[in-house]
């Protein structure tokens, strides 16, 4: 941990976006996480995703569990919302403030621990709501914060760092996971490479509905050694890149890509991704052909990156429940709280 | 791009941008740091060691380090270099008893130094601690030249000019006041194995237009200012003109005012911005209600009656066209009553006592031939330094001048070629005393430069020489000494160490660090995550990295050296470490000469 706060200067490449804020006014707190973490560079994206989105910041709500990962949003967004809550809860707390307020915009920060064994029955539930939040899950195949025991995403024969033995326990992949609940945006990213990470992070944010990214954030300190499948060397070794996601946003003329392999999809606010397929086959739409991609690659030990399936037509959990299109917040008390008669009326409906 | 050669002393020197712009190389940040930590004899030697006269620059340098300062380039104002240097004097302990001792037993080798300026001066500091005896002649009752004859003493007073010069003199010089060479020639038959001339460039340029020769009301600015120096001249009219607006024109203006000027205008024949004097000696004088009229052109001075009345001039508009030239257009013409001018257009150097047939080479312009490395003219054993050498420059130039004409005169008595000088050599240290600790203060002070503080502007003008910069206080120097950006504390970078993790990068206050391609440095500059758009600072490229094959480019533009990307990293590929530059002066080609001896 820096003794130093890192100093505000307004340097000469230091631009505004279309807000009138600079990339600083995105940042956090000084990181308290080990040098070299992955998650700070996760943050470090995000911080650039919504910079370059414009979105103020303090229109967004930011929400974790616990663990590392959990810590980072203190670490960018300085003025957007935030809670921090119970290891594995992060998604009721979600599902609960997008019913509240739907103009917000959400996201979870949350660990391959904190989302994959405590909270994986949260975490599958939010999924099948498809609620409309951009759900990061840093994979570092720890519990870094309690100090690299293996968690639920640690492949079979990765050995611990010092003593521990070797995990003999199979994982779960989050991606599929998340494929198989239903989930209407899945993509995976490597905090080290940020040239990809960033435009997932753009359209995972203006997704509309459960928009879930899977990073691989190494953990310099626990699981960046030689037989590890989550260190900085051999996710670079075995990174093979399904789809690439180059964000167009609503502002920029789409011009029609020449390009065959390039399929644009419209999002909700009307910016577009182009999803660019290196594999002419692969198809981000299908659910079923996905999944098998993905398992022929994972048994062949690789890990496969990109936007890697979306849905854009999938309603989210507001639209399903047809609940209000205000925010709790913006409605009057007589309209939030019509009193006893009210209630009784509408009791009387269901007898 | 190739890899940066770090090894060349160049690279980190630059990086340093206040000691690569000083002439003579002064190690600011360290100084500073010194400061900071209440070292102030250590302060002042280690200016000494390089400028010679830290108390007299730190009042009056022209200090082409300030608008170099790395600082300038995250907020407008540079660190107040030249102050902190005057804070080392203020504070610093007697400092003779700590300099070089001078031999008993000398050399047998004997100099003449024409002139007592700061040129010659700075050649018998280097010289006399290796035995060398050194006799200066001087046609005036005193030393210092310009500086005490021209600097006025509410700039630079007295009694610090006497300091800094005696202590040179006291080493042993053999002073010969009120001896001016008249022949050059005649000198060298006398027995002298090497001959110095700092005779600076003490004619002030005239202005031939009609009337200037029909009143004693017209003076040249340098020479006024000698007599005033000299107290000959005591008073001059109420209404006074200055043309020119360089720094001569300055003191012209302000000591007009100290001896009864009630209007006095500086004229410009050009626009602001076009002006040749120093933002800051601008500013005083208009702090002291100098008025600066601007886009005039003296046509003629106005004589009625024998008597001095007035000036007519041209009164031009400018603009600037599209190739970015200043165009002037005639648009009237404007009359100024006054009762004294003074000429501040420039000075050149005259040489009537040089003969012209001693193989002493002059060029087109009458300007001696003098090579710019080792300052010796085409006579050998005759060397030029200071002004005289190529024209009117300012004290600093002049001492770096002495301190290269000293080798050159070392290497010439020892009949070893005087241009195989000693290289610039760098030595670097790392700064880490553990984790996220350094040896120095790596922490951003946003504070703004620290003010000047002057005398009141009614008292300072009670009498002539009453020094209106009163120094910093102990609370400005606290605050100024943390402003410094360390620059000297370099990132070093070490290829093989790094893991890629982007930790530095994204830790970077002001982004400057990219993994990128490599490619050809116009795409690379383009492509970092902050494009580096300034050309004159340098791009730093890694080798190869190790994982990827991409480089590391770091934008040396804007680093303000807060040392976070080595906390950050988890590998220790970056680290902070000091860098010295080693400057060779007369005693390290002395000591070079004598190891090579006896190796
Ligand atoms: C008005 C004015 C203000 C200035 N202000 C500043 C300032 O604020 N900061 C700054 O850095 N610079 C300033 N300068 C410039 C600076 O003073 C000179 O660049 C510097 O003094 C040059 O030093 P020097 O040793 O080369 O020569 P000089 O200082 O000119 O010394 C030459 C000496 O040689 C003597 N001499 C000449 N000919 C002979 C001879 N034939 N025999 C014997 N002796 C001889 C002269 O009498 C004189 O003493 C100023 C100059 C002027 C005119
Ligand atoms: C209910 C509960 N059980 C256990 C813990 C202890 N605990 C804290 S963090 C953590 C694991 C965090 O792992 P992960 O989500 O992967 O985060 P990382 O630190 O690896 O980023 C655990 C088990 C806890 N804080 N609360
Ligand atoms: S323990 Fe691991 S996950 Fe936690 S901060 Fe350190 S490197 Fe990151
Ligand atoms: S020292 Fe490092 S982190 Fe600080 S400004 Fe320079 S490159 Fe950036
Ligand atoms: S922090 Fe260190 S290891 Fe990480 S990218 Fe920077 S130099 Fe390399
Ligand atoms: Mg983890």
């Amino acid at each position: 941990m820096s003794f130093i706060k890192k100093p505000r200067i307004n340097h000469p490449g230091l631009d505004t976006n279309a807000v009138g804020l600079t990339i600083q006014d995105y940042e956090g707190a000084m990181s308290t996480l080990c040098a070299g973490c992955g998650h700070d560079s996760v943050s470090s994206a995000i911080v650039q995703a919504y910079y370059e989105l414009a979105i103020e910041p303090h229109r967004v709500a930011k929400l974790s569990g616990i663990g590392c990962s959990s810590k980072t949003p203190t670490y960018f967004l300085r003025p957007a919302h935030g809670f921090n809550s119970v290891h594995g809860r992060m998604p009721s707390i979600a599902t609960g403030a997008s019913a509240a307020n739907r103009d917000l915009h959400y996201i979870g920060i949350s660990g391959d621990g904190d989302s994959l064994s405590i909270g994986l029955g949260q975490f599958c539930h939010a999924i099948r709501r498809n609620v409309d939040m951009f759900y990061v899950i840093e994979n570092n195949g720890v519990y870094g914060l309690t100090k690299g025991q293996f968690s639920a995403s640690a492949d079979v024969g990765s050995p611990a760092r010092k003593g521990g033995g070797t995990n003999e326990i199979p994982p779960i992949d989050p991606v599929l996971t998340a494929i198989n609940f239903g989930c209407s945006f899945v993509a995976r990213g490597f905090s080290g490479d940020k040239t990809t990470l960033v435009p997932l992070i753009k359209a995972a944010i203006l997704h509309r509905g459960f928009a879930l990214l899977d990073v691989i954030s190494p953990c310099v300190t626990f699981n960046d050694h030689e037989g590890s499948t989550k260190s900085y060397l051999h996710t670079r070794e075995f990174e093979q890149t399904a789809v690439y996601a180059d964000f167009v946003p609503i502002r920029d003329e789409i011009t029609a890509s020449v390009d065959t392999h390039v399929t644009p999809v419209t999002l909700h606010d009307g910016s577009q991704i182009h999803l660019r397929t290196v594999d002419p086959d692969y198809d981000p739409f299908d659910r079923d052909s996905v999944v098998a991609y993905l398992r022929e690659h994972q048994n062949k030990g690789q890990i496969v990156t990109g936007l890697l399936f979306v849905d854009e037509t999938a309603p989210d959990m507001l639209t399903l429940s047809s609940t209000t299109q205000t925010p709790l917040v913006d409605l009057s008390f007589d309209t939030l709280n019509p009193g006893a008669a009210a209630l009784k009326t509408l009791q009387k409906q269901w007898r | 791009m190739r890899p940066t050669d770090t090894l060349d002393p160049d690279f980190y020197h630059r990086v340093v941008d206040c000691q690569w712009a000083c002439p003579a190389h002064t190690d600011v940040p360290e100084y500073i740091r010194m400061i900071a930590q209440g070292r102030y004899t250590d302060a002042y030697l280690l200016n000494r060691a390089s400028n010679v006269f830290p108390s007299i620059l730190g009042r009056v340098c022209d200090r082409p380090c300030e608008p170099a300062c790395r600082r300038r380039r995250v907020e407008d104002k540079p660190v107040a270099i030249c102050r902190l240097k005057r804070v080392t004097a203020d504070l610093s302990d007697d400092v003779r008893p700590l300099l070089p001792p001078i031999p008993l037993e000398k050399n047998g080798k004997r100099i003449a130094c024409i002139g007592a300026g700061c040129a010659s001066l700075t050649v018998a500091n280097d010289l006399l601690p290796l035995g060398y005896e050194v006799v200066v002649y001087e046609q005036l009752d005193r030393t210092g030249g310009l500086m005490r004859t021209n600097i006025p003493a509410f700039r630079l007073p007295q009694t610090v000019l006497d300091n800094e010069l005696n202590t040179i003199i006291d080493m042993g010089v053999d002073l010969r006041l009120d001896q001016r060479v008249d022949s050059l020639a005649t000198l060298l038959e006398e027995s002298y194995d090497a001959v110095f001339i700092g005779t600076g460039a003490p004619r002030g340029k005239n202005l031939e237009i009609p009337g200037r020769y029909e009143s004693d009301r017209i003076h040249i600015g340098i020479d006024w200012l000698e007599s005033v120096a000299f107290e000959h001249t005591k008073k001059i009219g109420e209404q006074v003109l200055i043309i020119g607006v360089g720094n001569t024109a300055m003191d012209c203006c302000r000591t007009s005012l100290r001896l009864g000027g009630k209007q006095v205008k500086v004229m410009a024949r050009k626009p602001r911005g076009y002006f040749k004097a120093s933002e800051w000696e601008l500013d005083d004088a208009e702090e002291e209600q100098v008025e600066i009229v601007v886009n005039h052109s003296p046509r003629e001075f106005v004589i009625n009656d024998g008597q001095l009345v007035g000036m007519q001039f041209d009164v031009f508009e400018y603009h600037v066209d599209d190739e970015g030239k200043l165009q002037q257009e005639l648009i009237g013409e404007e009359f100024f009553p006054c009762d004294d001018v003074i000429l501040a257009i420039g000075q050149e150097t005259a040489f009537p006592w040089i003969e012209r047939d001693i193989g002493l080479d002059f060029d087109q312009w009458d300007q001696p031939v003098v090579d710019r490395t080792t300052y010796q003219s085409t006579r050998a054993g005759v060397f030029f330094g200071g002004d005289a050498a190529f024209g009117p420059e300012n004290i600093i130039w002049a001492v770096e001048h002495g301190h290269q004409a000293a080798i050159s005169i070392h290497k010439h008595c020892l009949n070893e070629a005087i241009d195989d000088r000693l290289p610039f050599g760098m030595n670097l240290v790392s700064t880490k005393m553990s984790i996220h600790e350094w040896s120095f203060s790596n922490d951003y002070e946003g504070a703004n430069r620290r003010q000047m503080r002057h005398v009141d502007l009614k008292e300072r003008f009670n009498q002539l020489n009453i020094e209106v910069e009163l120094g910093f206080s102990a609370e400005q120097t606290t605050i100024e000494v943390e402003r410094c950006l360390n620059c000297d504390i370099q990132t070093v970078f070490t290829t093989d160490l790094c893991i890629e993790c982007d930790a530095c990068i994204d830790v970077c206050p002001v982004r400057c660090l990219t993994i990128t391609e490599n490619t050809d440095e116009p795409t690379l500059r383009a492509a970092l995550t902050v494009p580096a758009q300034n050309p004159d600072q340098p791009l730093y490229v890694s080798a190869t990295l190790p994982q990827t094959g991409r480089v590391m480019v770091k934008d040396e533009n804007i680093c303000v050296h807060c040392s976070l990307c080595a906390e950050r990293c988890p590998t220790g590929a970056w680290d902070m470490r000091k860098s010295t530059l080693l400057i060779p002066y007369a005693a390290d080609e002395e000591t070079a000469t004598w190891q090579h001896k006896t190796a």
